[in-house]
């Protein structure tokens, strides 16, 4: 079977519909984490398989802009998840939940 | 297989012009974050009276600098000429009382380093936008056509500048992008001011948050000025990413970390989208260059275009995130209760003017030719906003909480205006004038908030503001007045700039999202005055923290600054809101094409 490049982009569809659904239905953070992870580089299969097909390299460049922003974010985030296991150890989203109304 | 040819780099790669003027409000934000970090990590605590001297002479220095900075930035401008006049007796004397009023204005406001430090360089990126604003309007005066309508009286077409590349095609201004710029340093430098009066009452000293907001304001004037997609989502994630560490950066209270850690989650996730509508729409066109994609969509008419709208929707998922309209504002309220009072100030102003100017370039400009396709939703974004934001503000009990719905309905409207955009430019007007307007009425509001909510932010709930007329009679008149405005009340700018957005809803012949915005208006009114009654009506609760501060100790000079700036915005320009408005005609959006 030939592999075209719509495969591609069906294969990042199914990623990023994983990462999208793993992000809402699971409640531990790190793990939502990894979700957001799993949909910025369903993002960057997109880019590099467009960016092929179109024979124009700002897909690819645009990975690399993706791949340092998406560093920072996790970066963030779990400075996040240490500042609040300081408060409490083992929480879960579900825990994080003083606002609501 | 796939072609195993990569891209070829182009044989002759041109280098972009830059233009330091253009990019100047960047370099004096990021230059300003550098300075204070480096110099706040070297000097962890300075000798009171050190710092007191450096304090002061922040004020000075700020003036020269601004002036300085202007003059670099001015082509042929007063700023300038004045330079001619340098030695001359008069101006020597002029400056030294300016110099002189400057310190002693700051000397009064009893501030800290950081927060004056902020205020000042916001105030020089203030000043060099200014300038760049008027190089723009004189471009614009030496190209309109004044012969044609000579005797009128009516404005000439073509007034305004062309965009200037500050980074090529990937970084320009326009006046939309200056304006904007403009309304988001002004944001800094008032919140800046709250925050020395929240950092002090709560205890913690670092220069971290004012660095964190001097970088995400950055973040917010490239996203205004954004020319390539890929620009956009850099512009958004600088803006974005200090404004989580912000929201969660009072680190004894688990409210602000799990506000963070919300707005982080809920703000990754809408970046995502953001991106995939990105790539999907870089597959359609073919480019990620904002300009590229307009001339492409103006002149080939895609036959398959399912691709291009995925595309657009996601885009829209991610800014709709961004600015939270409905459906997607879930995180709002939490975010806006959990945060630190002066954090949400900056949220509801910076960060919003940023998203809906990334709205207004990518949708209205860009997608102008597709706005058949995008206009439908926007319009049901508008009207779920305008309804659901309204109606489940009513409900709560918890005062900020009520004001983050209420700035859900805000962005309603603001969505009406982007909405006629398309059609009209009297819309994007409408958008400018709302975006300013707003600003410095969401910055009153949360500034007086800031001051009365007590350590901790505990004190926020509706009952604990029962009494407040009383306790302290011009704090609640102020933010009866604020409240008002952000009803729409005349004689605030908060009425004219819903009377904007609606006439250019009409003149966009969309008449019932005209009619929902009103509704919703009246309902959300409904909401202020529940407060305004709480305030001077309601009858205080006896418990001994409220009589503990029932004669609670002046209003630090430096937040009363802030927050009586943003009245006299509010009312000044409510009375007389002619400037604004020729602002908001004259800011309009285009895209720099080589």
């Amino acid at each position: 079977m030939e592999l075209t490049n719509d495969w591609y982009l069906l294969l990042s569809v199914a990623m990023f519909v994983i990462g999208a659904v793993g992000l809402l239905v699971r409640r531990n953070p790190l793990v939502m984490f990894m979700c957001v992870e799993l949909m910025l580089n369903a993002v960057n299969i997109t880019f590099v398989s467009l960016g092929t097909e179109l024979n124009d390299v700002s897909g690819q460049i645009a990975v690399f802009f993706v791949l340092v922003v998406a560093a920072v974010e996790v970066v963030v985030g779990l400075a996040l998840v240490v500042a609040i296991n300081r408060h409490r150890a083992d929480a879960t989203a579900d825990d994080i939940s003083v606002l609501r109304g | 297989m796939l072609a195993q040819t990569v891209a070829p780099i182009p044989s002759e790669v041109v280098p972009p012009n830059y233009s330091l003027a253009g990019l100047s409000p960047l370099i004096v934000l990021a230059a300003g974050a550098l300075v204070l970090i480096m110099f706040r990590s070297v000097m962890k605590r300075l000798p009171e009276p050190v710092e007191r001297i450096a304090t002061i002479a922040v004020g000075p220095v700020t003036v020269a600098v601004a002036w300085v900075v202007a003059g670099l930035v001015g082509n042929a401008m007063p700023l300038t000429g004045l330079r001619s006049d340098i030695g001359t007796p008069a101006f020597v004397v002029l400056a030294a009382v300016v110099l002189a009023v400057a310190g002693l204005l700051v000397s009064t406001m009893r501030v800290r380093f950081d927060a004056i430090f902020t205020a000042g360089t916001a105030l020089v990126a203030l000043a060099a936008i200014a300038e760049l604003w008027r190089d723009h309007l004189w471009q614009g005066y030496y190209r309109a056509d004044w012969s044609a309508i000579a005797g009128t009286g009516d404005r000439p077409e073509g007034l305004a500048g062309n965009p200037v590349g500050a980074i090529g095609d990937q970084f320009s201004f326009d006046g939309f992008t200056l304006v904007v710029a403009g309304v988001i340093v002004s944001a800094v430098a008032l919140c800046a001011l709250l925050f020395d009066e929240y950092l002090r009452r709560e205890g913690i000293d670092g220069p971290e948050i004012y660095v964190l907001m001097m970088l995400s304001a950055a973040g917010g004037v490239v996203m205004a000025g954004a020319g390539d997609l890929i620009v956009l989502f850099l512009g958004l994630e600088t803006l974005s990413i200090p404004v989580y560490v912000m929201a969660a950066s009072h680190v004894r209270r688990s409210e602000s970390l799990e506000a963070g850690l919300k707005y982080f989650v809920l703000g990754a996730f809408s970046s995502a989208f953001l991106l995939y509508g990105m790539a999907l729409v870089y597959g359609a066109t073919g480019s990620l260059n904002l300009g590229e994609i307009q001339s492409y969509l103006a002149t080939v008419v895609i036959l398959d275009d399912a691709m291009l709208l995925a595309g657009l929707a996601m885009l829209l998922v991610g800014l709709g995130f961004k600015v939270a309209a409905v459906p997607f504002h879930a995180w709002t309220p939490d975010v806006y209760q959990g945060a630190p009072t002066p954090v949400v100030a900056f949220m509801a102003s910076a960060v919003k003017v940023a998203g809906f100017a990334a709205l207004v370039r990518v949708f209205v400009v860009t997608f102008g030719q597709y706005r058949l396709d995008w206009q439908p939703a926007i319009l049901a974004l508008a009207v779920l906003t305008l309804l659901v934001g309204a109606v489940l503000a009513i409900v709560q009990r918890d005062v900020k909480r009520m004001l983050a719905y209420s700035s859900i309905s805000h962005a309603g409207f603001i969505l009406v205006g982007v909405h006629a955009a398309a059609t009209t430019a009297r819309g994007t007007a409408a958008v400018v004038f709302y975006l300013a307007a707003y600003a410095f009425m969401v910055i009153g509001t949360f500034g007086v908030l800031t001051v009365v909510s007590g350590r901790g932010d505990r004190r926020t709930s509706l009952d604990d503001l029962n009494g407040l007329g009383a306790r302290r009679p011009v704090l609640a008149l102020v933010l009866t007045i604020f409240l008002l405005a952000q009803a729409g009340v005349p004689l605030t700018t908060g009425f004219v700039a819903k009377f904007e957005v609606i006439g250019a809803a009409v003149d966009a012949r969309s008449f019932w999202p005209a009619v929902v915005a009103m509704v919703s208006a009246v309902v959300s009114a409904f909401l202020y005055l529940r407060i305004v009654l709480s305030v001077y009506v309601g009858s205080p609760a006896e418990d001994s923290e409220t009589s503990a501060e029932a004669r609670p100790e002046r209003v630090h000079p430096a937040a009363s600054l802030a927050i009586g700036i943003a009245l006299a915005i509010t009312v000044g320009f409510g009375l007389f809101p002619g400037p604004i408005d020729r602002l908001a005609l004259e800011a309009i959006p285009q895209l720099f094409a080589i």
